[in-house]
Parts: structure tokens; sequence; C-alpha cells
């Protein structure tokens, strides 16, 4: 295999591993802020775990859209499911642009959704009530990683191999 | 993600802030009839030790020590909060001074929860061994002791430790990188100036006494309130309102201990809103300041039902609530 003659599969594998790889980070440095803050309220009230386990886990979603739009360029360009496709440069460099929306989006929101998440958890510390309000604000910060996920969603599907 | 080395922390302090007591537990516990039955309301709210529940002092120390122990067991550094723990450390300096000088025997005198305690304080100032405590704190020691021994002027001894501590706490204040904790030693060091203008003009102490008592610091010139202070009280007051420290001005016209009780609630109104910061130190130089505040009006309570002050007495005394 000549690496300059398949460029384009590394291309499209480039861009499978872009959408994994930081939506992925994004998501653990996410989950990780807002488990601390979880961590911090359990120390002194344990029965507020589950309530705080559920904001802790918003911010693991983006890892999820990653995985998905990963999926679905390595099936796409047969590394599942067998039979790798001839790939030429300029549809690798498509399907790599097509992951950067989910990867880049999904590091970004991911620390900022955490980051919100870990504020949400001191509501649910001091007012255990306001649950539901509480668990909209990280909720918010959703919305840009599933427009991430649409556009990188449609452009993988979209380009023909 | 060096903002976030708070998370934890502030979350914690967020679960513990429900427990401190809010307006309406000052106004039930002012409305008890006896000191025993605001002791029992506290102690039922959590406060102290089931050991120690019958005595107010142990109650009360108990609880200072509970708060540092929650913040020496959350915060990354500890160091930052050398501005709220430097005032016992001097203190426990100036009563070890005394102790060795005067060869007199008083362990009740001393702090045991801040960095030097009680006793390892007395071993260094007794053997003379200045240079185990930080910073510039062994050349305010030996002059002191110098001082106490030669002159036996314990107030002297007094001004030159309480100065230092003074010029410590706004240095770790600069030094913390923390701006909520630097202007919270700026005030403090302020406030205390302030103090000291107030009570040499009634004592009639001249400038150069002021000069050597007072501390540097951003928001007061020492140098004008000395000047003030000389002219008079109301000169004082005058002074103040041209500072960040206007609305004290009224206060001083009324009483000292009303300046007291506005001093403490600007600290603490100046501190309300570390109660929507999640990534920083503030929330738990906050919840500290609010714990002593409150520690200080359940203490100042007490006493005055202990002793039979009437209500309204009391009442004047008590400080705003952080929650």
């Amino acid at each position: 295999m000549n690496i300059w003659n398949d460029l384009g599969i590394v291309y499209a594998l480039l861009g499978a591993a872009v959408a994994v790889l930081f939506a992925g980070c994004g998501s653990a440095i996410g989950v990780g802020i807002a488990g601390q803050a979880a961590s911090g309220v359990v120390t002194e009230d344990p029965s507020k775990f589950a309530k705080v386990l559920i904001i802790q886990l918003l911010p693991g979603t983006q890892g999820l859209y990653g995985l998905l739009v990963g999926f679905i360029t390595l099936s796409k360009i047969g590394i599942l499911g067998g039979g790798i496709a001839d790939l030429s440069v300029t549809t690798g460099l498509l399907i790599l642009a097509a992951c950067l929306p989910v990867g880049i989006v999904g590091l970004l929101s991911g620390i900022s959704q955490g980051k919100t998440a870990a504020a949400a958890i001191g509501i649910v510390a001091k007012k255990p009530e306001q649950f539901g309000k509480a668990m909209l604000f990280p909720a918010m910060v959703e919305t840009y990683a599933i427009l991430a996920l649409l556009i990188s969603f449609l452009a993988v599907n979209g380009i023909q191999v | 993600m060096s903002n976030t080395k708070y998370t934890y922390a502030v979350a914690r302090i967020r679960a513990l802030e429900t427990s401190l007591l809010s307006d309406g537990d000052v106004e039930q516990l002012l409305a008890c009839g006896t000191a025993d039955q605001a002791l029992q309301f506290i102690t039922d709210k959590g406060w102290g030790d089931p050991a120690s529940s019958a005595d107010m002092d142990a109650v009360l120390k108990r609880e200072e020590e509970k708060t540092w122990e929650v913040i020496r067991d959350v915060a990354p550094d500890i160091s930052v909060f050398d501005v709220l723990s430097f005032p016992k450390l001097y203190h426990n300096l100036k009563a070890a001074v005394k102790e060795v000088c005067t060869e007199a025997d008083n362990p009740r005198i001393f702090y045991d929860d801040c960095p030097i305690p009680g006793r390892e304080m007395l071993e260094i100032i007794r053997n003379r061994e200045f240079s185990r405590l930080p910073g510039t704190m062994s050349r305010t020691a030996a002059e002191a002791f110098d001082q106490l021994l030669h002159t036996r002027d314990g107030q002297l001894c007094d001004i030159i430790i309480d100065k230092a501590a003074l010029e410590a706490i706004y240095e770790a204040g600069k030094r913390s990188g923390e701006k909520i904790i630097a202007d919270y030693a700026d005030t403090t060091v302020a406030i205390a100036d302030i103090r000291i203008a107030v009570r040499s003009r009634k004592t009639g102490k001249s400038a150069e006494f002021m000069r050597s008592a007072m501390a540097e610091c951003g928001s007061v010139n020492v140098e004008q309130l000395i000047r003030a202070a000389l002219a008079g009280a109301e000169e004082i007051a005058q002074y103040l309102e041209g500072t960040s420290y206007a609305g004290g001005a009224d206060a001083l016209r009324e009483s000292p201990s009303a300046f007291e009780r506005w001093c403490d609630n600007r600290m603490i109104e100046s501190l309300k809103p570390q109660k929507y910061e999640t990534f920083s130190a503030g929330p738990l130089l906050a919840y500290l300041v609010a714990r002593e505040n409150e520690i200080k009006t359940v203490r100042i309570i007490l006493t005055g039902k202990q002793n039979g002050f009437p209500e309204e007495a009391i009442r004047e005394r008590v400080r705003e609530m952080y929650v």
C-alpha cells in the first residue's frame, strides 16, 4: 500500500478520528469537571447522589455524537463491513471536513457544558427542589452539539463514495 | 484546566451553606428567653459536639475548628487563606511573647486551630528559636520580645505585633493571586487603620504613635487618616466620606459598636455575590467569613442573654447573615 496513492482513505479515517477524539475529549473533560462538583455535594449530602449523577452525565453526550459520526464514516469508507473503498484525495478531504463540526463543537461544548453542569450541581446542593430548572441550564449547551452532529451526519451521508 | 481546581471545594461549600444560620434563625435565637434555651437552640442545629453541648465556649470553639477543618480538607492551596489565619497566628505570637516575658502560665489564651498552635509557639519563643517562624514573623517576634523584655511596655509589644500582622495580611492578600482575597485583605487592614484612628483620637495619641501602629493599604491613605484623627472625630468621619467606606461615616458618628457592626455587615455584603461563583476561591473565603460572622453573632447573643442585657441592646450588635 503506497500512502501517496491512498491519501483519500487516510484523510477519511483522519476525519473519523477527529470526530471521536475531539468530541470524546470534550465529554471526558466536561464529565470530569461536573464529577468534581458532584463529589463535593455527595461528600456532605449523599442523599443527592441520583440527582447530581444525572447532571454530571449531561456533558457525556458529545462523546456519543462523535462516536456515531465515527461509525458512520467507518462504514461509509468500508473499514467496517469489509471492502475498503477506493477514495480520491478530494473525497477523503470532504469526509474529513464533514467530521470537523462534531469534533470541534463537541470538544468546546463538552467543556462548557461541564462547567455549566458544575454550577447547576450547586443549585441542587442548595435547592434540591429546583432540580428541573438546574437540569435545563446545561441542557441548553447541548443544542449546539446536536446542531453540529446534524451537519456532520448529513455531510458524511451526502458524500458519494 | 487550572480555573476548575476549586470545583470540588465550591460544590462542597454549597452543600454546607445550607446549614448556615439565616436571619430568621438569628431572630429565633434572639427570641429565646434564657441563655440556656439559646444554647439548646444552636446545639439542636448541630453546633458543637455531643460532649461539649452544655458549655458555650466549647461549642463556639468547636464550630470555629470545624470550619477550618473543612477548608483545610477542600482547599487545593491553603496558603490562599493565610489572610484569615494570620490574625490567630499573630495572636498566638503576642500571647507567647507576653507569657514568656512575664513568666505567667495560661494555656487558655492560645488558639489551636492555626498554622502554629499555642504550645508550639510558646516553645519557639521560650527557646528563642525565632527562625522557625515563617517569613517576616521571625523578625517581628525578635523585636517584640526584646522590646517587652527591655521596656516592659506591653502596648509597644502589641503595636509591633499588630502592625506586622496587618502588613502580613495585606501581603498575603496580594500574594494569593485571587482578587476577592486581595480585596478582603485590603478592607481588613483599612478597617483596622480606621479603628486605630478612632481609638487614638479618643485617647489623645500622637501622630507618631498612629504612624507606628497603622499599616499601609490601598483603600485608605494612612497620612490623611492620621491628619484627620489629630483634627477630631468629625474629621475622621468626613475623611471616610471621600473613601469607599463612606457608609461607615454615619455609623461612626452613631457609636463605636455601630461602626464595628457596619464593618462586619459591609464585609458580608461585599461577599454575597460569591454565592453565584463556581470556579474560584471566593466562595470558600465567603464561607469562612460567614462562619466567623455567625459564630461572633451567636456569641454576642449568648453572652448578652447570660448577662441579662435587654433584647434591644443585643439586637443593635447582631450582624447580618450571609444566607
